[in-house]
């Protein structure tokens, strides 16, 4: 009877707690969709470039004294180049248009990245502390970590920002053109390679915010991405591949499932809701909450 | 041999097939036209189980077959081609028939054999050794032929074989076609190539925005008012006629 | 066209004798190890292969068949105390019907592609957790296997035991994969893997094979589990289950050669070759890691056919030059 009193009492927290961290998996999840929703492909290297985001926020953090959340200003660009850059040169010339093959080059991209982390960094779990690391902000039922809380609405201001440049500027209406039909876009005469760079290094971008806003109440190790990885996935098919608003809904749900289901099953064991929605929503929704029929 | 009912089918809000009705008589050559969109590829795919109707009902051979999936189907004797040529890419013409072959027979050697006498049959035996990727488009086309003579249908449903052929090869196309027919197998094939139509056909029935408009042998076909109503937008009654004529 | 039929039969021959008569030759039981691990990766691989290689069917979480047998013989032994020899076609059981179960949900549902890839991941990590949080795997400890070197144990008191095991295994996958290239069966797989609404068109219940060939992947990955752990003496979660070895599994395949009989086996020997030299000469962490990674990608991109594909292409052309 006890327990579950104490459960109950804990469950707003747990909710709480849940939707903070569902923000940045958004983030995360955003970036998967929006290249899923434009380029067909499903970036396996998501986490390994999640991680690598980390570490640039660790290491501007350890040698230059940036703040994380100063660093986006840094890391965002960086990881649009690069992301423009493995597609440009990378990936995109390499699978040959193969759903397969861009499957397992960016796994093999993950590869490198994971292994290169655990060669360059070491795979010692690294963590930051910051002055105001311990703050904490009273919503009266709970205590919430002040560096969780500037992650959520960083996060959610950058969905924001994220949804403005797909919807009012010209690259997001050349990127929205491309997604619903490649031909017609390369006839009335986008550079569609271009296109698919520039979507791929947002895409990345995105994950380099996120890097950011996660540092601070996160470690990071070279495998810290693989964490997100199927989190990533999951968040994606719920909300239906290539839906924005569906990123965010299931980034939220996720979130919220994710720290309910540890309160309720333990840490362990609370983990399995994530799978078990993934699958479950392949077999039986495939378009996932917010998705297109096809 | 194939009785089809009432068969509609509708994608979204557009009825692509509404309430078709029509007979295949075994031994003939029977032809499905109709303007572009007209719903001809969907009605093969829902005959040959690709697609569920909305509604209606499919018979071949006194059995009921609607809803049934396409290798059962196949297993019992009716086998379609894809208008879009479908081959198995990476594989030879050789194995690319004896897929096909392996319908009717577990044995290697002698589902290769059907394959080769059947690649003689339709004219590929220069080409068997050739990736199927690599054959030209009368050769993809052949090789849809052949794949799916190879199951031994007793009825073969052509989806536009002669599409992007020159006319030597339709001429060589519809010289095939007969001696399938000659061969006891019942033949129902789409086709937009006028002059195959009126020289292969026993009986044509015509399809307009997913409503059959007519039916009847080829000439009857050829100076039916609906039909050339429904073709005049798309400029090709003229054309139907002489090249009716051109034939008769 | 017969000569180079007959001559291929006799290579492989060559090849048998020379694997059998290796422990003779080679006395030095590192090497014995290392041949062992590469005949290990080939089954593994080959495993992978049915599915992947030939039905088209690619996994993410091939790995999921081999922690099931893993723990099924493991469990049959430590629980109800059947002997491994007896125990590893419980393994085979077991995995072959997580091949019934998975390829039942995805197929059913009509699960292709990269959907596919990611559902077979899930399935992974499901079990995963599932294998952490119950008693009976021994949980996050894992299972400790007690070491009797006996047959009927599956163990063994010299590497030489290990390496005939596993060329067994190996041979009898090489064996599978020779009958799939010959048969019906294997034809139908080929069929769906190039184009599934074809195949089906021409009579081909791409259901049906789809099902026998994860069955079959499932029953090798099961025995590949009980070699595991009767060799390595433990087992725990994160090895049955993690997404190493489902990685490795494709890896080998894809770089030897995909659909093709002896791609496994020349991908697990390159790579494991890679791996030894890479420890011994340059002692760094993660660094043969990197080059497999990076050799995954130059297959993708530039030998789509895998080593097996260069080799055959020669043997083409001068097949080829000989008719003219
Ligand atoms: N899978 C589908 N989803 C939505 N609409 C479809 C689908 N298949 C066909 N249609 C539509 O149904 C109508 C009939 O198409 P169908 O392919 O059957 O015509 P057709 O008579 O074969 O034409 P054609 O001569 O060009 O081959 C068309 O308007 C087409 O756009
Ligand atoms: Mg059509």
């Amino acid at each position: 009877m006890l327990d579950e009193f104490m459960l109950l009492g804990m469950m707003p927290a747990a909710v709480v707690n849940g939707l903070m961290f569902g923000a940045i998996y958004a983030l995360v999840a955003l970036g998967l969709t929006l290249i899923y929703g434009v380029l067909h492909i499903i970036n396996f290297a998501h986490g390994a470039l999640l991680m690598l985001a980390m570490y640039a926020a660790f290491y501007l953090f350890r040698h230059f004294g940036i703040d994380p959340y100063f660093a986006i200003v840094f890391v965002v660009p960086a990881s649009f180049v690069l992301g423009y850059a493995l597609y440009r040169w990378g990936i995109g010339k390499l699978a040959h248009g193969k759903d397969e093959n861009i499957l397992l080059v960016t796994l093999g991209l993950a590869i490198v990245i994971e292994n290169a982390a655990i060669f360059f960094f070491t795979a010692d779990q690294q963590t930051i502390t910051l002055s105001y690391s311990y703050d904490t902000v009273d919503l009266g039922f709970v205590f919430l970590s002040l560096p969780k809380v500037i992650s959520f609405f960083a996060s959610l201001f950058i969905c924001l920002l994220l949804w403005l440049l797909i919807s009012k500027t010209d690259l997001g209406r050349a990127i929205r053109a491309v997604a619903k039909e490649r031909q017609g876009a390369r006839l009335v005469g986008i550079d569609v390679e271009h296109i698919f760079a520039a979507t791929y290094g947002i895409g990345i971008a995105c994950l380099g915010a996120a890097g950011c806003l996660l540092l601070p109440s996160f470690y990071v190790d070279p495998f810290t991405g693989n964490i997100f990885v199927l989190v990533a996935f999951t968040i994606v098919v719920l909300g239906g591949m290539g839906s924005i608003v569906g990123a965010l809904v299931g980034g939220f749900i996720i979130g919220v499932t994710e720290s309910v289901g540890g309160l309720i099953l333990g840490e362990s064991l609370g983990q399995i809701g994530i799978s078990l929605i993934f699958i479950l929503i392949l077999v039986l929704r495939p378009t996932g909450l917010f998705g297109a029929k096809s | 041999m194939l009785e089809i009912t009432g068969l509609s089918k509708s994608f979204g809000g557009l009825a692509a097939v509404s309430n078709v009705g029509l007979t295949v008589e075994e031994g003939k050559i029977i032809s499905l036209i109709g303007p572009n969109g007209a719903g001809k590829t969907t009605l093969f795919a829902m005959v040959a189980g690709f697609l569920k109707p909305d509604s209606g009902t499919v018979m071949f051979e006194d059995q009921n077959i609607t809803g049934m999936k396409p290798h059962r189907i196949c297993e019992l004797g009716m086998v379609r081609t894809f208008q879009v040529t479908q081959p198995f890419a990476k594989l030879t013409t050789l194995e690319n028939i004896m897929v096909g072959a392996y319908c009717r027979t577990s044995n290697r050697e002698l589902a290769e054999a059907n394959a080769r006498r059947i690649a003689k049959q339709v004219g590929m035996k220069a080409s068997l050794d050739q990736a199927a990727d690599s054959l030209t488009v009368a050769g993809r086309k052949r090789l849809e032929l052949a794949r799916a003579l190879a199951t031994q249908p007793r009825l073969l449903l052509l989806d536009e074989v002669m599409a992007g052929l020159n006319p030597i090869e339709i001429d060589e196309i519809v010289d095939v076609i007969k001696k399938i027919r000659d061969t006891g197998v019942t033949v129902f094939l789409i086709e937009h190539v006028m002059k195959a139509v009126m020289n292969l056909s026993d009986y044509a029935y015509v399809l307009n925005d997913g409503v059959r408009i007519a039916d009847g042998t080829p000439t009857e076909i050829a100076n039916n008012p609906d039909v050339i109503e429904a073709y005049l937008g798309h400029g090709a009654a003229e054309r139907m006629r002489v090249e009716g004529s051109a034939n008769a | 066209m017969k000569s180079l039929k007959s001559r291929n039969g006799l290579l492989c021959l060559a090849g048998l004798v020379l694997a059998l008569l290796i422990p003779q030759i080679i006395d030095n039981n590192f090497y014995i190890d290392v041949l062992t691990l590469v005949l290990f990766s080939a089954f593994l691989g080959q495993s992978w292969n049915i599915l992947g290689g030939y039905a088209g069917q690619f996994s993410f979480g091939g790995v999921v068949f081999f922690g099931t047998g893993a723990y099924a013989s493991s469990i049959l032994f430590r629980s109800f105390g059947i002997d491994p020899w007896i125990g590893i076609f419980g393994a085979i059981a077991a995995g072959a019907a997580m091949g019934a179960f998975i390829g039942f949900i995805s197929f059913r549902y009509g699960l292709k592609g990269s959907y596919f890839a990611l559902i077979t991941l899930a399935f992974a990590e499901f079990f995963r957790i599932i294998a952490n949080s119950v008693e009976f795997t021994g949980g996050g400890v894992g299972i400790f296997i007690d070491y009797n070197p006996s047959l009927t144990q599956l163990q063994f008191d010299n590497p030489a035991g290990y390496y005939y095991l596993a060329l067994l295994m190996t041979v009898i996958s090489l064996l599978i994969a020779w009958w799939l290239e010959r048969s019906r069966f294997g034809a139908s797989l080929v069929a769906i893997r190039e184009n599934e609404e074809a195949a089906e068109a021409l009579g081909v219940n791409a259901f049906r094979c789809k099902m026998y060939a994860i069955c079959i992947a499932g029953a090798m990955g099961g025995a590949a589990g009980t070699f595991y752990t009767q060799k390595f003496l433990y087992l725990d979660p994160p090895i049955a289950y993690g997404i190493g070895t489902s990685v490795e599994m494709l890896l080998v395949t894809i770089v030897g050669g995909l659909g093709t009989i002896f791609g496994p086996l020349v991908g697990a020997f390159v790579l494991h070759s890679i791996n030894e030299v890479a420890r011994h000469y340059l002692e760094a962490p993660g660094l043969s890691m990197i080059v497999y990674g990076l050799i995954l990608i130059g297959i993708v991109g530039f030998l789509p056919n895998g080593l097996i594909g260069l080799f055959r292409r020669r043997q083409k052309k001068m097949a080829g030059g000989d008719d003219a």
